[in-house]
């Protein structure tokens, strides 16, 4: 397990912000994670954009596309996670999709039948360098994930399984062989702020914890300070996407103290749980 | 490795949420599809309801004209609803009636796929809701209408590119939101397992047919088969009996737009590198970071950056070849097939006929070549009179 991520959950229950890289840019990205850190978050979600997210509601869709048409480059994203490692040990994970990983830098020219997967070596091996801990591919499931997981392993990052309500038996066996913590989805659907959630995460936590002895955050529709105390209660952490980059949307070049002053107040509300 | 896989192409690269349900999917699929009373119920819709089988007619004035090989058209634009996508509708709506499903959901691009799934929803009283990306719905406003009076929702997709690929995102993101009382019926031969195989299976009456008219009628296989390819489904269909006929050339036509040496391309296979997306490892046209290009096609049925795993693993074997061709090239064969046989194609099917054109004249008067006209052009005549210049609204 990695170092950086055991420790994200050292400290009471876990606050985890997520961010789209680049949006509004990547300099504003960079000061989102200082401002995070400081505002009291464990561990920070950093998103490639990707051109199709599948499993993101209108806003994180929208931050996505605004991110890309910006011009940012999964390149770009490493140079700042290396300008971030400057400055701060906060325990970081990308979360991207399937084919920004596999597919990196895999030249337009390149063999169409060549080393299948290469890379992903490629992307793994230089977030590695660059101190990223953890992945997360919400397009890929536990019977994908060995091509990913493997590489990953190497290289000492932790690549994060998700959990959902439609899991049940499942659960068991993603349980066992999760690495780092284990990202329970609360709702069915796509990320996005949802008013009520109905799923007994305890219940899914419970599971979890009877095979293997891992952290469980929660994400997936969370976004209230009421949402984050109730749910933190039956799990070790809170994730939250949509509300974060709902604020980029809305202050744009100005969203870092009001990002700030979010993240503090969320993350009081996981830490009375 | 994965379940469900062409070669190293294929497998189940989806969200969690959702793989109990293509596990449960795949189940029902693996039992049904032996179960005699199923097969028995699909066997009559598609002869009593949709027309099969399909003519296998003989192009004699396109045979002619050419001067080479001896031409037969598949006659899948005969069916009901105008192409092929019956076939797999009614299989999977069938099949989703079986699985005690209430409410089918569908992408489509052209609308055809969208106007069968409404037609077979109709039939089997489903509820149905189809998604097509806002730019579609305006290239194909009557297929909109069509399926609204079939009793369905269609839902404008703005996401994206506002095209076919944006339209399968949200179908997929649809039935993450509600899964128990809803199938996707995935409208090609793509997206996770066991989607792939079941709409081959479905789609391959098409050559099983062909295989047996072309026996009856010259005592023999044919030299070549040739049909369009955008996920590919009336392609595998096409092939499928005719695979393990090593004699037997198997060309997919993919739309190359305005040239694969140009950005306005959808050709996947001629010009796209292996990637995963929408739930499959394949070929996608993609930039160096792995970021989906916008494709481009006059077609609204081929505009997908995607081709469906079995044509990736076929064309890694080699055993099938893929060719581009552009949409002046289909253009001309649509109005080529209109002019010589009396037959509008789909402009899809055009980009076969327009490859038919340049290879048949190479190819032996003793020598057989089947194209499968997947779907009837009546839907592109306003699209095809505004690419010559006309003015012409539906």
């Amino acid at each position: 397990m990695n170092k950086r991520i055991a420790g994200a959950f050292a400290h009471g229950k876990a606050f985890i912000p997520f961010i789209t890289c680049g949006d509004p840019s990547l300099e504003i990205t960079e000061q989102l994670v200082y401002a995070c850190e400081e505002a009291g978050a464990d561990l920070i979600e950093l998103g490639i954009p990707f051109s199709d997210p599948t499993a993101e509601g209108p806003v994180i869709q929208a931050a996505n596309l605004r991110a890309l048409s910006g011009g940012v480059t999964t390149d770009k994203i490493f140079e700042l996670v290396e300008r971030l490692r400057e400055k701060t040990q906060i325990p970081l994970a990308f979360m991207t999709y399937a084919n920004v990983v596999f597919s990196y830098h895999e030249g337009p020219g390149g063999e169409k039948t060549g080393e299948a997967g290469s890379g992903t070596e490629r992307f793994i091996k230089r977030a590695a360098q660059a101190g990223i801990d953890g992945l997360i591919l919400p397009d890929v499931p536990f019977e994908e994930k060995e091509e990913f997981d493997a590489v990953c392993r190497k290289y000492g990052i932790d690549l994060i399984s998700l959990i959902a309500p439609t899991s049940k038996d499942r659960i068991a066996k993603i349980a066992r062989e999760a690495e780092g913590f284990v990202y329970c989805v609360s709702s069915l659907g796509v990320t996005g702020m949802r008013s009520a959630i109905t799923t007994d995460v305890g219940a899914m936590v419970r599971l979890v914890k009877k095979e293997k002895d891992i952290p469980c955050a929660v994400g997936f529709g969370v976004s209230t300070p009421e949402q984050a105390r109730e749910l933190a209660a039956c799990s070790d952490g809170v994730i939250v996407g949509s509300a974060i980059v709902k604020l980029c949307e809305r202050y744009g070049s100005g969203c870092v103290p009001e990002v700030r002053a979010y993240v503090k107040r969320m993350k009081e509300a996981a830490q009375e749980a | 490795m994965s379940k469900g896989r062409f070669g190293i192409h294929g497998g189940q690269y989806i969200p969690e949420t959702l793989m109990n349900a293509v596990l449960e999917l795949e189940e029902a699929y693996n039992y049904y599809k032996k179960d005699p009373e199923f097969n028995r119920e699909l066997t009559e819709l598609l002869n009593e309801y949709a027309g099969r089988p399909s003519r296998l007619y003989y192009a004699r004035r396109m045979t002619e004209d050419l001067g080479g090989a001896k031409i037969y058209l598949k006659r899948e634009d005969l069916n009901h609803t105008g192409a092929h996508k019956i076939n797999n509708v009614l299989g999977q709506v069938l099949l989703a009636k079986k699985m005690e499903k209430t409410r089918v959901i569908a992408e489509t691009g052209a609308g055809q796929h969208g106007v069968a799934t409404a037609t077979a929803a109709a039939l089997m009283d489903m509820e149905c809701e189809v998604f097509m990306g806002r730019e579609d719905t305006e290239r194909q406003a009557l297929n909109v209408y069509r399926m609204r009076l079939l009793g369905a929702k269609v839902h404008a997709v703005e996401s994206g590119t506002a095209t076919l690929k944006d339209a399968v995102s949200e179908t997929m993101r649809e039935w993450t939101n509600r899964i128990a009382d809803t199938h996707y019926v995935l409208g090609s031969c793509m997206g996770p397992h066991p989607f792939p195989t079941i709409v081959r299976d479905f789609q391959a009456v098409i050559s099983r047919e062909t295989k047996a008219q072309l026996l009856e009628k010259e005592g023999r296989l044919p030299d070549a088969v040739l049909a369009c390819v955008g996920g590919g489904s009336n392609a595998i269909g096409s092939f499928y009996h005719f695979i393990e006929e090593e004699g037997v050339r198997l060309i997919g036509c993919e739309a190359a737009g305005r040239g694969i040496d140009t950005a306005e391309t959808a050709a996947t296979i001629s010009t796209g590198r292996l990637g995963i997306f929408h739930g499959m490892k394949s070929y996608f046209c993609q930039d160096e970071y792995g970021q989906i290009a916008p494709v481009y096609s006059i077609s609204a049925g081929l505009d997908y950056p995607g081709v469906g795993p079995e044509h990736a693993h076929l064309y890694d074997t080699g055993r099938a070849e893929y060719v581009a061709v552009t949409d002046d090239e289909a253009v001309d064969a649509f109005e080529y097939l209109s002019r010589t046989e009396g037959i509008i194609p789909a402009i899809e099917s055009a980009h076969a006929v327009a490859y038919a054109r340049k290879l048949a004249p190479s190819m032996g008067k003793d020598q057989l070549m089947v194209i499968t006209i997947s779907g009837r052009g009546d839907k592109d005549c306003a699209a095809i009179a505004r690419y010559r210049g006309e003015d012409i609204h539906e």
